[in-house]
């Protein structure tokens, strides 16, 4: 064999929480020069993995070499002094200190002064190298995200990591900063660093690496010696233990409106506010928003869920005017709704489970009366919805912030639609979550759109969009530009709507 | 070597085991303080136990002073429930005493004296725990500092009424007038001090416990204190239960005052209450916010401070170790509360 001997090899990592088995006896390695894909559906145990080799957990068996010698990685120090830097999905940068000091953090410089010289000649060395140009003189908060992941993949470099781990790096990224990060860790690999590459969306993991190991239930379940040659399908039948279609949407028969919104107009808040916005779902069809990030989709998303009361303009739920734009007046009127950020608007994740699955509603005669709850209600509500909907978890009384993303998606949908929404609003349904799930989710969509459902899908996935939406509204600087029925949408023409060139429907 | 890891759930157990362990801590660390004042500390800790749980007076005389604790840690535990920050049970409890204080001198039949003082205290505590709600939920005002503060403005303002106006004429001293005498709470056991208040006091834990478990109105506050976005989200007036919360809680404070003053010193002096309202706090986090906890958490703090006067004056050690060990009671429970988010894990043990 010609194969370089390993970079770092781990042998057998296994790590149980309780009763979960998050690793079983996990077996990988990197080569010098190689990228690695690390596949697996959220909680297949890639985190916990990737947190045993940073030295956050320590594992419960199995040992860690690097070039051949066994080490033990107690902290993330020593893993940063064994060569390892990771670039978690959430940035661990200083918003105040600029680019230069959030580099110099941590590194002793001689006889207790920051070297400034060598850090800027390092930061432009690295630079030139690998493409990775920053200005070192801007503060943090200044940066874009793609930038801020930038100086994180420099940090990396700056501490001498022969091995970088990405958790989810594109998650974050525009198509076009995508392209720029993929060249910057071949670059990388061609001098010999090893790379792990974390992501869910296939197409890149096929793009980018060279090799890719796939976990399932904390297990291997497979490996993949040629990715550029396999199959999406393939991979992601190795993910889920079994075959992924995509939904099949029939063509839709769409009935009277059932939500509407005429010359609706916002303003005084942080964000994109919205200007004359008007838009009709008629039930038995899911209307798509497109837009760029950042463009009076979050305003749109508030105003409909009744978290926001325009400026002007009026809005009817199932015919009904809504007047008083609150949480209960919309769902009362048959709004079901799915907040775009799970952690934090939609549950409560100290709390038990079930009690995030009952908040909306918990005023209404389903969960108490004059007063009082009913637990027992409660309980048999969220146990019904566990298992009807195949949520995860040990039960009712889980904390809901231990559950995983496409769970905690799977337990908000199922709030919604045990009360059979007329209208349901959802924000990135299936952000984040693995196609498992977000298969699950879509399914779901389909099924409430045959039953006469209207729903409105507010999202930046332009493929998701297409297969899901029967019509695509496009949003840019708090208007609605046009709206094509999808079996006239491409990509192409919704992206040139989405930098405000008008539609021609 | 140990290190921290972070920890997916919590056991039952750990509401039990946890404060046993802060007082355990707690005991051992104030020992060094006996032994430092020159006494033994078994012998220290001996009195302190016989003379607050040893014979039955010793214990109705704890209790006695439990139930304005129970009161006050009930206030604290609600309102810390729905991250209410508020320290000011003790101007609460003050602005309770003197309310009912007021109501009880003026002659009427006992039982209607008694419901009324109850009621007047339990208003006079609300009103003032709605003050740095208000500035909250209005003007985004820190509830921990203008409730903190506020509690100095209701002790100046009660040592200016009965250094002056409400001054006892008979007297002389600065104290206010008495209330009337069948406006006394009724003492429960001849030859004690054992009044109506603390049975009360007793009652109102559980009912506390049913309203935080099992009401719209506790599922809110537990909502709202852990998550408001998401309690706003789902449709959930989080300005009107902190103010709910804050009335509750301020009611609470109140009538711990309104128990000092019908069945404990029917009167209003500067010296009422000896920072029962502070050791609330204490007595809540001991507690883990749980209403229930709230009632053996009061009992140890009371009986430490009883028997704190006892092993003064039996082994010279001053009787302020009591308030060393609440201060140190609260900090163990402070870092106890660390092991319900985290682990402690060996490191460098290599196979």
């Amino acid at each position: 064999m010609s194969l370089p001997a390993p970079l770092i090899e781990m042998r057998g990592i296994t790590k149980h929480f309780g009763a979960v088995k998050a690793n079983e006896a996990v077996d990988l390695s990197v080569a010098p020069g190689e990228i690695l894909g690390l596949l697996g559906e959220n909680g297949a145990g890639k985190t916990t993995l990737m947190n045993v080799l940073f030295g956050a957990y320590a594992p419960d068996a199995g040992e860690i070499l690097i070039q051949g010698q066994k080490v033990r990685i107690t902290s993330s120090a020593d893993a940063l002094a064994a060569g390892i830097g990771m670039v978690h999905q959430h940035f661990h940068l200083a918003p105040r200190l600029t680019v230069l000091e959030n580099l110099l953090i941590g590194i002793p410089g001689k006889t207790g002064r920051i070297d400034r010289a060598g850090g800027l000649a390092r930061l432009a060395e690295i630079g030139r190298q690998h493409g990775l140009t920053l200005d070192p003189d801007l503060p943090v908060s200044a940066l874009s995200v793609g930038e801020q992941q930038r100086l994180e993949i420099v940090k990396a470099l700056f501490r001498g990591a022969r091995l970088l781990i990405l958790d989810e790096p594109t998650a974050v990224l525009a198509p076009s900063e995508v392209d720029g990060l993929f060249s910057a860790l071949r670059s990388m690999a061609a001098q010999g660093l090893g790379i792990i590459f974390i992501s869910h969306k296939l197409n890149e993991v096929r793009a980018l690496t060279h090799r890719c190991t796939v976990l399932r239930h904390g297990r291997v379940a497979g490996r993949v010696d040629d990715p550029a040659n396999t199959t999406s399908s393939e991979m992601a039948t190795l993910m889920c233990g079994h075959e992924i279609v995509p939904p099949a949407r029939g063509p839709s028969t769409p009935g009277a409106d059932v939500l509407t919104l005429d010359g609706i107009s916002t303003s005084k808040h942080s964000g994109t506010p919205l200007r004359d916005v008007s838009l009709a779902v008629r039930t038995g069809e899911i209307l798509g928003i497109a837009g760029v990030s950042g463009n009076g989709q979050r305003a749109l998303a508030e105003v409909i869920s009744g978290t926001r009361v325009p400026d002007a303009g009026q809005m009817t739920i199932a015919g009904q005017k809504v007047s008083r734009f609150s949480p209960r007046e919309v769902q009362a009127l048959g709004l079901g709704r799915i907040p775009e950020d799970r952690m934090t608007t939609g549950l409560v994740t100290n709390l038990p489970l079930a009690d995030s699955m009952v908040l909306p509603r918990i005023g209404t005669t389903a969960f108490s009366s004059k007063g009082l709850l009913k637990p027992d209600a409660i309980r048999a509500f969220a146990e019904a919805q566990i298992k009807a909907y195949d949520i995860r978890c040990p039960g009712p009384m889980t904390r809901a912030g231990a559950l995983s993303g496409g769970n905690l998606q799977k337990a908000l949908l199922a709030r919604e639609l045990a009360f059979d929404p007329k209208v349901l609003i959802v924000s990135q349904p299936t952000r984040g979550l693995d196609i498992g799930a977000a298969r699950f989710i879509h399914e779901k969509f389909l099924a409430m759109r045959a039953k006469g459902c209207g729903i409105v899908v507010i999202g930046e996935d332009l493929e998701e969009l297409l297969v899901l939406c029967d019509r695509i509204a496009v949003m840019y600087e708090g208007r609605i530009v046009g709206t094509l029925d999808s079996a006239d949408a491409t990509i192409a023409r919704l992206g040139l709507m989405m930098t405000g060139a008008e539609g021609h429907s | 070597m140990f290190r921290l890891e972070v920890r997916t759930s919590t056991p039952a157990w750990f509401n039990l085991a946890l404060p046993l362990l802060a007082i355990g801590a707690t005991l051992v660390l104030c020992s060094g303080l006996i032994a430092l004042a020159g006494a033994g500390v078994l012998e220290a800790y001996g009195v302190m136990f016989t003379a607050s749980l040893g014979d039955s007076y010793a214990i109705t005389e704890t209790m006695v002073r439990a139930a304005p604790m129970i009161f006050t840690g009930l206030a604290v535990a609600v309102a810390f429930r729905a991250k209410f920050w508020n320290i000011g049970a003790e101007g609460q409890l003050l602005a309770g005493a003197v309310a009912s204080c007021f109501v009880g001198a003026i002659p009427m039949p006992g039982p209607l004296a008694m419901v009324l003082m109850a009621m007047a205290g339990a208003a006079a505590g609300a009103a003032v725990a709605l003050v740095p709600a208000t500035l909250r939920v209005k003007f985004k005002v820190d509830d921990v500092v203008s409730s903190l503060l506020l509690n100095s403005v209701i002790y100046y303002a009660l040592m200016a009424l009965i250094e002056g106006p409400w001054k006892d004429s008979f007297s002389g001293y600065p104290i206010s007038p008495p209330i009337e005498d069948s406006a006394n709470f009724p003492v429960l056991l001849e030859g004690t001090r054992l009044h109506l208040g603390v049975v009360v006091a007793l009652l109102t834990a559980p009912l506390i416990w049913f309203l935080i478990v099992r009401t719209t109105l506790g599922f809110r506050i537990r909502v709202t204190g852990e998550n408001p976005e998401a309690a706003r989200y789902g449709g959930i007036n989080v300005e009107r239960v902190l103010i709910s919360t804050a009335l509750l809680s301020g009611t609470l404070a109140g009538l711990a005052g309104v128990g000092e003053v019908g069945g404990v010193h029917f009167q209003v002096m500067s010296d009422i209450s000896p920072g029962y309202g502070y050791s609330g706090i204490v007595v809540a986090m001991l507690a883990r916010l749980n209403p229930l906890g709230v009632v053996p958490a009061a009992i140890f703090l009371a009986a430490v401070m009883t028997g704190a006067e006892a092993m003064s004056r039996a082994t010279g050690v001053p009787a302020f170790l009591s308030d060393v060990i609440q201060g140190t009671a609260l900090l163990a429970m402070l870092v106890a509360l660390l092991f319900t988010a985290y682990r402690i894990r060996r490191v460098g043990a290599a196979r």
